[in-house]
């Protein structure tokens, strides 16, 4: 049995004691036992997890959503509708709402409950309509001086015939120019799944968190192994290879705080999870809050600036040139 | 026969449709042709118009005017920041056989005679992925050009961001992006051209953010793979789908042009847009 399928087998066998543990518990029965077993198997199984154990976390069908983290960490929500273009993308959420009774811009990807409400909002995948709703909340957000709240949980940009015709790709590039230039504060939270450029189209902020079993790749872990070894079924090592938790990105500097989770992912105590993420929000909020707008988008723009790693070829090593400035391709 | 819209796969950045040798047998038209006259044509297909793929350094002898070129930043080198399998190999190997350091060439330079600062990727490198080098180039040009007062110039031609290097070279969207905001509150003008193939990453990032959009004639741009969204929605695409041409129709480029024709054209829009005035 390899690591990986230990791990899950493993993994079933906790979801199966905690369920029976939830029914014992509803019944009233003594659980003191199982509840041991169940903390014991929670240890072994998430003390050290794999990066396809987390890519597994932040793909749960009960990880909390975005409409989780609403209710719990928002109050006074009013969801806005449309791009005032062309529609109403229901794969992203934006709105208005209160954090902490302050005013603020929520803008987030709508994954659904069931699988028929995710039919529906295209298991979070937007449109261009979605990002263009997005950006003109941005927008709102910056003439109102409103800070914005963004919760990136999406695995990618929708890939659609009419997504291209309707221009994916700008709608993408346009949100992003909007941000970093956006004079108000801006909170970004990965909550689940960060599906490369359809995660950072709404995922440029003045601070970046990453909840502790989210992921942020620049491609699924499938595809690279589809890439690279011609052969999908090797994910386990592609998900090591890229890189794509939330401590491995703290490392990188793409993250700037990792929001702790309960032992084996948000879903097995949501109401905690929004705790620990309600308290990093108000708190990294605050602390943009203070800057003037000027020297918010200043910063803002050396952080994005200084994010990659490359290095100084010494000359003497410079590939020979094919220099463009003798040549003439007449 | 080969449907002319469609494009044919590129499985390799090896360029297997100009066989070393006197003839060239055209992927679109299937026709030979012979060699020097292929490139006598800026190696578009005299029977048909196929616009073959260039390399970076042939673009810019296309776009830039003999001996005006001076290149930035040649000496920026690729790291592998994860220990990503194969990269390293791969990379060298894009170097050796390139001869040329990463997948962007970027400079000053005149465009029949307008000074402008010029990013050119280079799709026989890595596929023109943009890692952190090629975003850490492209940024520097808009930052350069906006302390130059210059316009700036993309010829782009990617696959989209370099996988080798994870959410960094993600970040390259963001880093690029937010150069284009510096050139825009500067006032000055972006025109970018959109080659073959301009997808991904890239596509989401600096490229459709110009103020003109010029393509080649038959360029795929897009943002998701044809692959992909065929996947995704279990249906064949329509005819023509990701190319310049369905792009100018659904309103997402200004202008498509040949390239016999393009260096003029982009000198043209600069002048027209102010930039001829700047003295560089
Ligand atoms: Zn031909």
């Amino acid at each position: 049995m390899t690591d990986a399928q230990d791990r899950a087998a493993r993994e079933r066998e906790l979801e199966q004691l905690e369920e029976q543990l939830a029914q014992m518990r509803a019944s009233g029965a003594d659980t003191a036992d199982l509840e041991a077993r169940v903390q014991a198997l929670r240890e072994a199984v998430w003390r050290h997890p794999s990066p396809w154990q987390v890519v597994q976390a932040a793909r749960h069908p009960q990880r909390p959503k975005l409409g989780d983290y609403l209710t719990r960490i928002f109050t006074d929500v009013v969801e806005l509708h449309g791009d005032r273009l062309f529609g109403d993308d229901p794969a992203v959420f934006a709105g208005l709402a209160r954090l902490d009774g302050e005013p603020v811009v929520v803008v987030g990807h709508h994954k659904g409950k069931d699988t028929r409400e995710n039919v529906y909002r295209r298991w979070g995948m937007p449109n261009p309509e979605g990002y263009r709703k997005a950006a003109r909340l941005f927008r709102l957000a910056d003439k109102l001086g409103l800070p914005v709240v963004a919760l990136v949980d999406t695995p990618a940009a929708y890939p659609g015939v009419e997504a291209e015709e309707r221009g994916q790709a700008e709608a993408i590039a346009r949100s992003i120019f909007t941000l970093v230039q956006l004079r108000s504060p801006v909170v970004v939270a990965i909550t689940g799944e960060g599906g490369s450029g359809g995660a950072l189209a709404i995922g440029v902020g003045d601070r970046v968190l990453m909840m502790q079993y989210a992921i942020y790749s620049v491609i699924p872990p499938e595809g690279c192994a589809a890439i690279l070894w011609r052969d999908a079924a090797r994910k386990e090592e592609a998900a090591s290879a890229l890189k794509l938790t939330a401590q491995d990105l703290l490392e990188l500097g793409v993250v700037d705080e990792v929001v702790p989770e309960p032992l084996g992912g948000a879903h097995r105590d949501p109401d905690r999870a929004a705790a620990a993420l309600h308290e990093a929000l108000t708190r990294h909020l605050g602390e943009v809050r203070a800057l003037p707008p000027e020297e918010r988008i200043r910063c803002r723009y050396d952080k994005y600036r200084r994010m990659g790693r490359f290095s100084l070829r010494p000359a003497h090593a410079a590939a020979p040139s094919d220099d463009p400035r003798s040549a003439d391709v007449r | 026969m080969l449907n002319w819209l469609r494009r044919p796969k590129y499985e390799s950045v090896e360029r297997r449709d100009i066989p070393a040798g006197l003839w060239a047998k055209c992927p679109r038209c299937a026709q030979l042709v012979y060699r020097k006259e292929l490139e006598r044509n800026l190696k578009v297909c005299p029977k048909c118009g196929y616009h073959h793929r260039l390399s970076g350094p042939e673009r810019l002898r296309l776009l830039v005017d003999e001996g005006t070129f001076q290149e930035w930043d040649a000496d920026l080198a690729s790291e592998d920041p994860l220990g990503f399998p194969e990269y390293a190999d791969r990379y060298r190997q894009a170097v050796q056989r390139t001869g040329r350091p990463e997948a962007v060439l970027c400079g000053r330079g005149r465009i029949d005679g307008v000074p402008a600062a010029v990013a050119v990727l280079d799709f026989d490198f890595l596929g023109g992925s943009m890692g952190s080098v090629v975003g850490e180039k492209v940024a520097r040009t808009f930052e350069r050009a906006v302390d130059l007062r210059l316009p700036v110039v993309t010829c782009s031609a990617s696959g989209g961001a370099r996988m080798q290097e994870g959410v960094l070279s993600l970040m390259q969207l963001a880093k690029t992006v937010a150069a284009v905001g510096r050139l825009h509150a500067a006032g000055l003008p972006f025109v970018s051209v959109l080659c073959d193939p301009t997808t991904g990453g890239v596509t989401a990032s600096f490229a459709m953010l110009g103020d003109v959009h010029v393509a080649e004639p038959g360029a795929l741009i897009g943002f998701a793979g044809a692959r992909v969204i065929e996947q995704t929605i279990r249906q064949k695409l329509p005819e023509g789908f990701q190319t310049a041409e369905f792009l100018l129709r659904c309103g997402l480029v200004d202008l498509i042009v040949p390239r016999a024709e393009l260096k003029a054209t982009v000198a043209r829009l600069l002048h027209l847009m102010g930039a001829g005035e700047v003295v560089g």
